[in-house]
C-alpha cells in the first residue's frame, strides 16, 4: 500500500475546520484509508540520518502520513486527498474537467517514429497552461510524479513521465528511437553535455537512477523526444535535458508519458492533469496535444467519432459511464436504499449519477478520468456502501444448508499426529524451502534433476529447493536444542513436494511422516517399535527389507515395503550425515509416505 | 543396632551423661550414634542436650604407637639377647622405626650400641607409652605426669569434643517403628501397610520432569479454527498442492500480470518445474478476454495479457488459488448447490523476513458460495467467526484487494492492548473471477482470510516468529505451550 505524506495544518486548511487525531483517524478509516503516521518534517530528516531524537519542538509542521489503496492513484498527492475528503463530507462540488478550446490547427502535435515500437511503443501528452506554482505544489507536483513512478508505472517499466517547462521549447515535438551514439545532450541537473551511452555509465553509480538502467540498455535503440529545433526533451525512462527543465516560475507545463503500456500511460497523464490543473489560470481546464503514430498504432486507440474522429488526442478525459439498477445495488450491499439516497451517496465518492429515466429505478453513473479504478458496477456498489458507511451495514446471516467436513487425508494425518505424540514424541513444525545442500549434499543424496522443485528467484540460499524429505529439518531442529535432555524424541508430520508430471503443474505433495530419535546409543529399536506401532494402527499389511540408502549407516536401515513398493525407510542415521549437522550423538530417523496408507 | 542400645539403656536409666563414654562402653562408633540421636531427637523420642569440652587427642603418630607399640619397645624386642650386629638390625627393622627406636632406647638405656653391635642393657621393658595411648584412645582418665612426654614428643593434641547428653523425649519409646517413603508393591502383598508409618511428603520439592509427548503450539491453535469452521458447517478445501500456476493463483482472481504482487519480489517462481504443463483452454480465453478487453458488464483492464504470464509456475501465494480450483469445479457441477469452505495450510512469500513475517505461513480462509449473498451476510459471518474466538467488538473498513470488491479490512478491538488491530481481511469475489468460471449470474461468494501465526502469537506473547516456527524453535516451549484456550468463551 503506496504511503502519502500530507502536512496537516495545510489538509485542515482543505478541509475548513480541524480535526483532533481521533476524529481525522475517524474519517480516514470511514472513507478508506488510514493514517499511518503523525510526524514531521525534521523528524524525517533526522531518521534518515539516524541522529538521535530532539525535544519536541512545537513549531514543527506536522505531517502525515496517510497509508491509500493501491488502485488509487488519484489519492497519492496531497491536491488528490485533499479533494476527495472534501467531496466525501460535502465541501466541494464533484469537479469536471475539460479540454481546453483551441483551433485544431494550432493544437501541438507529437509525431511517433517507427522505431519507437521496437522499445517503447506509446507516447502521450498534455500541457497545463498558466500554472501557479509555490514551493509548496511545485514539491507535491514533483513527489506526484515519484509515487506515480513507483506504483502504477512499475519503477517506470511501463510509464514514465516527463514534465517540461513549455516556453523553452518549440512544437511540433518527435518521439524517436535512435542509436545510443546519434543521442547528444545536457541532462537534468547536469552541466555539460553527455552521448547517451556515455550518459547510462555515468549514471551506473546514481543510486537514484541506476535501477532505471536495464529498462533500456540493452536496446540498440534509445527512446528520445525532440522538440522542432531538435532540442532534446526527454530520454525516457531515465532522464530529462537541462534546457526544457520546470522550475518555480514555470508557468506553461508540458507533460509526456513514453510506454509500453498504453492503458497505463493515459491514467498516469490523466491522474497528472487532473490534480494540478487545479492551479491552472482556469481551474480543472487542460490543453490537448495530438500524437501521430506511422502505423498501425494510430487507430489502436484513435476516437471513432467527433470532430477528432481518426486522431489520437490527449488527454482522455472521457467519463466512463455505466448504468447499474437500483435493485442491484440494493441486493449486493443488502440495505434498502431510494434512488435519491443513492445518487447522494455516490457523490460523496465523486461519481456523477443521475436516474436513467425517471421511475425506472436503474441510474446512470459517470466515472470521472480520476476514478480509473471503477471497472464494473461492483466497484459502484463499493463506493455506496462505503459512502453508507459499512459499520451501519445491517448484519444478516446466509441461510444455505450445507454440511461441514474435513480432507481425509487430514483426519488421517491427524490421527496419525495423536498416535505418535501419546508414544512421547514431541512435535515439530519446520519449512518447505530449505537450501540446496542441506535437502542433498548434508544428507549424502545427489540431485539427480528428476526430483526437486527448484526456485528460480531465490532471495537467499535458505530459499533455493523445496524439500524432498523430512531429515534435514528434523536434524535442523535437533541441532538447536542440542542441549535438551536425552532422549530427544521429535517427529513431524508434513508434506514434501515432488516433480510429477501427471499432474497440469509438473509437481505434487506427499504427506509423509517424518520421526528422530537421538540419545546416547543409536534407539535403532526405539524407532522400529515405532515404526510397527504406525503400522499396526493404520492396519496395513507391510513387510520390511535391509535398505541400502547413503543416508543411513550401513546394515542398520530397512525399506517399508507396502503393495510391493517401498513407502517408507527406518534406520540409523550415518555419522558423516550427523556430522554435518553438528550432531555429536546417535540417531536414528524414519520416514513414512502417510498418503500411502490411506 | 545402636538406637535399640540407646532406648533399651534409657529405659532402664534416666540420662547418658556422655555420648562418647558411651560410644566407647558399647563399642558403637560415635558419629553413627550421633546421628541416631539427631533422628530420635527429631521425632520427640528422646532430649539431647549438646555439649563441648576439651579433650587430648592422638595425632597420627601417636594412633600407629597405641596400635603397634612405641618405637622403642618395638625395636628392644628386635634385639635379640646375646645381640646383634648393626646392619642386621638395620636390615630386620624399618629405617624410620630404627632411627626414632635407637634414639629412644639408648636414650631410655635399654640398649647400647657400640663396635661388636648392639645389645640389650636390661632384660625386659614395659611400654607405658602405649597404654597411655590407648587410654588417651579410649576417652579414659590420665595422670597429668603420664602426658608429659607424650606431649613432648608430640604424639597427642588438645582439642575441643563435641558430645551428647542423652534423656528420654516426650515421645519416648523403648522401641521405633520405620517410617516408609512409599507405597510398594510388597506393603500391600504383606498387609503391613497398616502398621506402617509413612514419611511426610514434602509438597513443595521440585517435582521430577516426565517423559512426555506434545504436539505443536501452531497446529493447536490450528485444531481450533478446524473446529470452529465444522461447528458453522464448512467443508475443507484440498490445499496440498504447494506448486502452483500463476494462472490459477493470479490471472483466475482478476489480477493484472503487472500486479506488484507477481513481481519476483514477492513470489518464489519456479526454475523446475517452470511452468505449467496444462491450463483449462475456454476457460483460458475467457480470463484473457475479461483482462484484456473487460466483460460481463466490466471494461477490463485493457492491456496485453500474454499466456507466456500465465503459464509460469510459483509456490502459492495465498489459498485462494484453491479456492478458485473449487470454484471452477462447482461451476461445472450439473446443478448448482450452495457452499461453505475453508482452508488452512501454508503459503509462500518472497518477502524479506523479520520478527513477524517469514517465507512461508499458514493461510486461513473461510468462503461462502450461494445465490443473492449480500455484503450484510459478509459482515454477519464474520461477526458470528470472530465472536467464537473471543473478538466482540469488531468494525470495518474499506480496502483494496484486486479480486474482491467490496473489500474490507476486519479490525477487532484488543483489550490488553487498548488498541483496534487488524485481525483479517475479506470481501465479495469480482464478477470477472466468478462469471467466467461459469458460475450463474446471481451466485455471490463472500470470503474472509487471515493468517494463524498472529492471532497465536498474540496469544501466547511470542513476539519472534521463529521462536514459534521452524528449526530454531526451544523445545521447552513446545513442551510447555498450554492448552489453546481460543474460542472457549
Amino acid at each position: 500500500m503506496p504511503t502519502v505524506s500530507v502536512g496537516r495544518d495545510r489538509l485542515f486548511q482543505a478541509l475548513g475546520r480541524s480535526y483532533t487525531q481521533e476524529e481525522f483517524e475517524e474519517l480516514c478509516f470511514d472513507f478508506g484509508i488510514e493514517l499511518d503516521d503523525v510526524t514531521t518534517e525534521k523528524e524525517i530528516i533526522r531518521k534518515e540520518k539516524h541522529l538521535d531524537a530532539e525535544e519536541h519542538v512545537d513549531d514543527e509542521d506536522v505531517i502525515y502520513k496517510i497509508e491509500v489503496a493501491a488502485n488509487r492513484y488519484d489519492l497519492l498527492c496531497f491536491e488528490g486527498i485533499a479533494r476527495a475528503l472534501r467531496i466525501f463530507i460535502g465541501k466541494e462540488e464533484i469537479p469536471l474537467f475539460k479540454l481546453r478550446n483551441i483551433p485544431y490547427a494550432s493544437m501541438l502535435q507529437m509525431h511517433v517514429t517507427k522505431v519507437t515500437k521496437e522499445i517503447r511503443p506509446y507516447v502521450v501528452c498534455a500541457v497545463l497552461r498558466g500554472v501557479c506554482f509555490n514551493t509548496t505544489n511545485y514539491n507535491s507536483f514533483i513527489d506526484l510524479q515519484d509515487k506515480l513512478h513507483q506504483n502504477i508505472c512499475r519503477k517506470r517499466t511501463l510509464v514514465a513521465i516527463g514534465t517540461h517547462d513549455l516556453d523553452t521549447v518549440q512544437g511540433p515535438f518527435s518521439y524517436e528511437a535512435l542509436k545510443p551514439e546519434d543521442i547528444t545532450f545536457v541532462p537534468l541537473k547536469q552541466a555539460r553535455s553527455f552521448r547517451a551511452d556515455e550518459l547510462l555509465e555515468f549514471y551506473r553509480s546514481d543510486l537514484k537512477l541506476k535501477k532505471f538502467l536495464q529498462i533500456i540498455e540493452n536496446s540498440p535503440v534509445y527512446p528520445v523526444i525532440y522538440d522542432s529545433n531538435r532540442a532534446v526533451l526527454s530520454l525516457p525512462p531515465i532522464i530529462n535535458s537541462a534546457h526544457s527543465a520546470i522550475s518555480l516560475r514555470t508557468k506553461n507545463v508540458l507533460i509526456e508519458c513514453t510506454a509500453t503500456d498504453l492503458t497505463k500511460a493515459k491514467v498516469v497523464l490523466n491522474t497528472m492533469v487532473t490534480m494540478f490543473s487545479e492551479y491552472c489560470e482556469s481551474k480543472f481546464e487542460v490543453e490537448p496535444v495530438e500524437v501521430l503514430y506511422p502505423d498501425d498504432r494510430q487507430t489502436e486507440d484513435c476516437t471513432s467519432e467527433g470532430d477528432f474522429k481518426g486522431k489520437n488526442i490527449y488527454p482522455d478525459l472521457s467519463v466512463n459511464t455505466m448504468d447499474v439498477s437500483l435493485s442491484a445495488i440494493r441486493g449486493r450491499i443488502g440495505i434498502t436504499l431510494g434512488v435519491e439516497e443513492v445518487i447522494t451517496l455516490l457523490n460523496k465518492m465523486q461519481l456523477q449519477a443521475e436516474e436513467k429515466s425517471c421511475g425506472n429505478s436503474v441510474i446512470t453513473v459517470h466515472a470521472p478520468p480520476t476514478r480509473n479504478d471503477i471497472l464494473h458496477p461492483c466497484d459502484v456498489m463499493e463506493d455506496v456502501a462505503i459512502a453508507y458507511g459499512y459499520n451501519r451495514i445491517p448484519k444478516t446471516k446466509p441461510t444455505c444448508m450445507t454440511i461441514g467436513g474435513q480432507q481425509p487425508l487430514n483426519v488421517f494425518s491427524d490421527a496419525i499426529r495423536g498416535e505418535v505424540s501419546r508414544a512421547g514424541y514431541m512435535e515439530v513444525l519446520t519449512w518447505l524451502l530449505c537450501s540446496h545442500e542441506e535437502n542433498f549434499a548434508m544428507v549424502k543424496r545427489r540431485d539427480d534433476g528428476n526430483n526437486a522443485v527448484i526456485i528460480a528467484n531465490p532471495r537467499s540460499s535458505e530459499f533455493e529447493v523445496v524439500r524432498t524429505s523430512l531429515m534435514s529439518g528434523l536434524l535442523k531442529t535437533l541441532k538447536h536444542n542440542i542441549d535438551h535432555r536425552r532422549p530427544i524424541k521429535i517427529f513431524e508430520v508434513g508434506d514434501v513436494v515432488t516433480l510429477d508430471w501427471t499432474f497440469d503443474v509438473g509437481a505434487a505433495n506427499n504427506r509423509r511422516i517424518g520421526v528422530l530419535y537421538c540419545n546416547v546409543t543409536s534407539g535403532f529399536e526405539e524407532i522400529s517399535g515405532l515404526v510397527t506401532r504406525i503400522m499396526q494402527v493404520v492396519q496395513k499389511n507391510y513387510y520390511i527389507r535391509p535398505s541400502n540408502e547413503p543416508d543411513f549407516f550401513l546394515d542398520r536401515q530397512c525399506h517399508i515395503i507396502y503393495n510391493a513398493k517401498p513407502i517408507g525407510i527406518f534406520g540409523v542415521i550415518h555419522p558423516e550425515v550427523l556430522e554435518k549437522f553438528g550432531i555429536p550423538d546417535p540417531c536414528s530417523f524414519a520416514e513414512i509416505n502417510i498418503q500411502a496408507l490411506l | 543396632m545402636a538406637e535399640d542400645s540407646i532406648l533399651g539403656f534409657l529405659q532402664n536409666n534416666d540420662e547418658i551423661p556422655d555420648s562418647h563414654q558411651f560410644a566407647a562402653g558399647t563399642g558403637i562408633d560415635h558419629i553413627e550414634l550421633e546421628n541416631i540421636i539427631k533422628s530420635l531427637r527429631g521425632f520427640e523420642i528422646v532430649d539431647a542436650q549438646e555439649f563441648q569440652k576439651d579433650r587430648w587427642f592422638l595425632k597420627d603418630e601417636g594412633k600407629t604407637y597405641a596400635q603397634e607399640g612405641s618405637p622403642e619397645v618395638q625395636l628392644f624386642y628386635a634385639v635379640p639377647p646375646e645381640g646383634i650386629s648393626r646392619e642386621e638390625l638395620q636390615k630386620k627393622v624399618d629405617p624410620a622405626l630404627f632411627k626414632i627406636g635407637s634414639s629412644w632406647a639408648i636414650k631410655k638405656k635399654w640398649v647400647e650400641i657400640g663396635r661388636q653391635g648392639v645389645s640389650r642393657k636390661v632384660e625386659s621393658v614395659e611400654d607405658k607409652i602405649q597404654l597411655v595411648l590407648q587410654k588417651i584412645e579410649n576417652g579414659e582418665v590420665v595422670e597429668e605426669k603420664d602426658l608429659i612426654e607424650l606431649k613432648n614428643r608430640k604424639l597427642i593434641e588438645f582439642r575441643p569434643l563435641k558430645g551428647y547428653s542423652v534423656k528420654r523425649g516426650p515421645k519416648f519409646i523403648s522401641k521405633r517403628k520405620k517410617a516408609a517413603t512409599d507405597l510398594t508393591r510388597e506393603h500391600i502383598q504383606r498387609g503391613d501397610w497398616k502398621d506402617l508409618e509413612f514419611k511426610e511428603y514434602n509438597l513443595s520439592a521440585q517435582v521430577q520432569p516426565i517423559q512426555i509427548g506434545s504436539l505443536h503450539p501452531l497446529l493447536k491453535a490450528s485444531f481450533t479454527f478446524l473446529l470452529l469452521f465444522l461447528t458453522l458447517s464448512f467443508e475443507e478445501m484440498p490445499t496440498n498442492n504447494f506448486v502452483e500456476s500463476s494462472f490459477w493463483n493470479f490471472d483466475a482472481l482478476f489480477q493484472p500480470q503487472q500486479h506488484p504482487a507477481r513481481d519476483s519480489h514477492d513470489t518464489f517462481f519456479l526454475k523446475v518445474p517452470s511452468t505449467a504443463r496444462e491450463l483449462p483452454e475456454d476457460y483460458v480465453d475467457r480470463v484473457k478476454r475479461v483482462h484484456e478487453f473487460g466483460d460481463y458488464g466490466s471494461i477490463g483492464y485493457r492491456y496485453k495479457w500474454k499466456r507466456e504470464e500465465a503459464s509460469k509456475n510459483l509456490l502459492r501465494t495465498h489459498t485462494t488459488a484453491v479456492s478458485a480450483r473449487m470454484l471452477y469445479r462447482l461451476a461445472h457441477e450439473k446443478s448448482f448447490s450452495p457452499k461453505r469452505y475453508y482452508s488452512i495450510d501454508r503459503v509462500f512469500r518472497n518477502e524479506a523476513v523479520d520478527r513477524t513475517h517469514l517465507a512461508e505461513f499458514y493461510q486461513i480462509e473461510g468462503l461462502i458460495c450461494d445465490r443473492g449473498l449480500t455484503l450484510g451476510d459478509l459482515l454477519g459471518v464474520l461477526e458470528d467467526f470472530f465472536s467464537r474466538l473471543g473478538m466482540t467488538k469488531l468494525r470495518f473498513k474499506p480496502a483494496y484487494n484486486p479480486y474482491t470488491e467490496p473489500s474490507l479490512e476486519i479490525f477487532s478491538y484488543h483489550e490488553g492492548l487498548k488498541k483496534w488491530v487488524e485481525v483479517g481481511n475479506s470481501g465479495m469475489f469480482r464478477p470477472e473471477m466468478l462469471l467466467p468460471m461459469g458460475l450463474p449470474e446471481d451466485v455471490a461468494v463472500i470470503a474472509w482470510g487471515l493468517s494463524l501465526e498472529r492471532p497465536t502469537m498474540i496469544l501466547y506473547g511470542i513476539d519472534n516468529i521463529r521462536d514459534l516456527f521452524g528449526p530454531k524453535v526451544d523445545f521447552n516451549l513446545i513442551k510447555n505451550n498450554p492448552i489453546c484456550r481460543l474460542a472457549m468463551q
